[in-house]
């Protein structure tokens, strides 16, 4: 959302049925509406507009506010801005994403209480990469065939590999970490895997067709977890030596 | 219709806040109907304010002189500094006589979705005045939205390391509030802030 005028704002909401929408949100960043337009709200929003291809007017009242449970915890706030950022550029206008629009109101209602909500980001981000066309083959080996021990992802294909096929190319590999697999929620090390890969395809496919880099809220959530994953790792090592 | 400078006036009045045309013209003809005790006095006030009104090198506030007459006041706890948004909310705080401390004016907030980073605000100086031992406590006194709560965890981040106590306001009932009139985030947020009852 960015300010229009003296107290209007231009929004961008994610629907159900019509997908990325934009409007004019009058009074939106007043005091009485500020708190209903803040990014990861969840809002019952009425759009008018004459003709369909107008920019038209959004007025709202406020459903779920996401944005306030993530105010405490800076890692799930980078989480919210991620997710707002990514549905807010990546998906093209007007055109209905249900499963996107799904996997979106499940990570900001469960914010608060969601144990490994990088998690459920990078389950997200793989969703919408495949309803946009570029999924991801993690159902078998692009080598073997085989369907067990998948470890690494084909930064240009996009399809698994299994660990013992990887072989030598393994650094030219991206790892696939086990929660995208089922297994489990991960831990920092995986969140930061499956950030990775998704980021990789993202930015090559989502948002490299249209010219445009990944989003800056997406780009610093990843720096900030490969920072914890370094500390992460960093103090298990010195228990292990202790 | 009356002249240039009319329009000029009336031009000049409606781009100020909360003023659209129909108000400039009212009140354009309210000053000028009445230009010896009306628009004299307003013409002199804007001059000597466009001659004299500065921003504070210290905390970035407003006034005549700089520092600032909040900086340069002695009876003021000197150690205690309230970081703010705008020069807004140091007058809001000022009025509310709540805070006895020094300020300092970020003039703006951290948005990552609107591209706004450290840089485009007063946080170097902030930073600067802080390692260089200027205050005991930091108040991070910013908005309840997205961007406020951004804003406080990167400055409470990169303050940590220089041993400051960091603390921000509450968030939850305003006073003459009920709670069937909260929304479901003001009233999580205050039972998550929730005290002890007993004074």
């Amino acid at each position: 959302m960015r300010p229009y005028g003296e107290a209007d704002l231009l929004v961008v909401v994610l629907t159900e049925a019509l997908g990325r929408h934009h409007g004019l949100a009058r009074g939106g960043a007043g005091r009485r509406q500020a708190a209903i337009w803040q990014p990861g709200n969840l809002v019952a929003a009425r759009w008018l507009g004459r003709l369909a291809d107008q920019l038209g007017s959004l007025s709202g009242e406020l459903v779920h506010a996401g944005a306030a449970l993530a105010f405490d915890d800076p890692l799930r706030l980078r989480v919210l801005g991620a997710a707002c950022a990514i549905a807010a550029s990546a998906l093209p206008e007007r055109v209905p994403h249900a499963r996107v629009f799904g996997g979106l109101l499940r990570l900001i209602a469960g914010l608060g209480a969601n144990p490994a909500p990088l998690a459920t980001l990078v389950r997200w981000e793989a969703e919408l990469l495949a309803d946009l066309g570029y999924g991801l083959d993690l159902s078998r080996c692009a080598v073997t065939g085989a369907s067990d021990g998948l470890a690494y992802v084909s930064p240009k294909s996009g399809r698994a590999v299994a660990a013992a096929p990887a072989g030598r190319w393994r650094d030219r590999l991206l790892a696939l970490p086990a929660f995208l697999l089922g297994t489990g929620d991960g831990d920092m090390t995986a969140w930061r895997d499956g950030l990775r890969l998704t980021g990789h395809f993202l930015a090559r496919d989502a948002f490299g067709a249209h010219h445009r880099p990944l989003p800056a809220p997406r780009v610093s959530l990843y720096d900030h977890v490969c920072r914890l994953a370094a500390l992460e790792s960093g103090m298990a090592a010195a228990e292990t030596e202790v | 219709m009356g002249g240039p400078e009319v329009e000029r006036l009336i031009l000049l009045l409606a781009r100020l806040p909360g003023l659209g045309p129909r108000s400039a013209r009212r009140i354009a003809l309210k000053l000028l109907r009445e230009p010896e005790t009306r628009l004299a006095p307003l013409a002199a006030a804007l001059a000597a304010a466009a001659q004299s009104v500065r921003a504070c090198s210290t905390c970035g506030n407003l006034d005549s002189t700089d520092p600032c007459s909040v900086c340069a006041d002695p009876g003021r706890e000197r150690r205690v500094i309230c970081v703010v948004e705008g020069i807004g909310d140091v007058w809001a705080l000022e009025r509310a006589g709540a805070h006895r401390g020094l300020y300092h004016v970020l003039g703006g907030l951290l948005s990552p979705l609107a591209g706004t980073g450290p840089e485009d605000l007063a946080i170097p100086t902030l930073l600067a005045r802080i390692e260089a031992g200027a205050a005991d406590e930091v108040i991070l006194a910013l908005a309840a939205t997205v961007d406020g709560a951004t804003t406080t965890h990167f400055l409470a981040e990169r303050l940590r390391p220089t041993g400051v106590r960091l603390t921000r306001l509450a968030h939850g009932l305003p006073i003459g509030g009920t709670l069937e009139a909260l929304d479901d985030g003001t009233l999580a947020t205050a039972l998550r802030a929730r005290r002890s009852a007993l004074s």
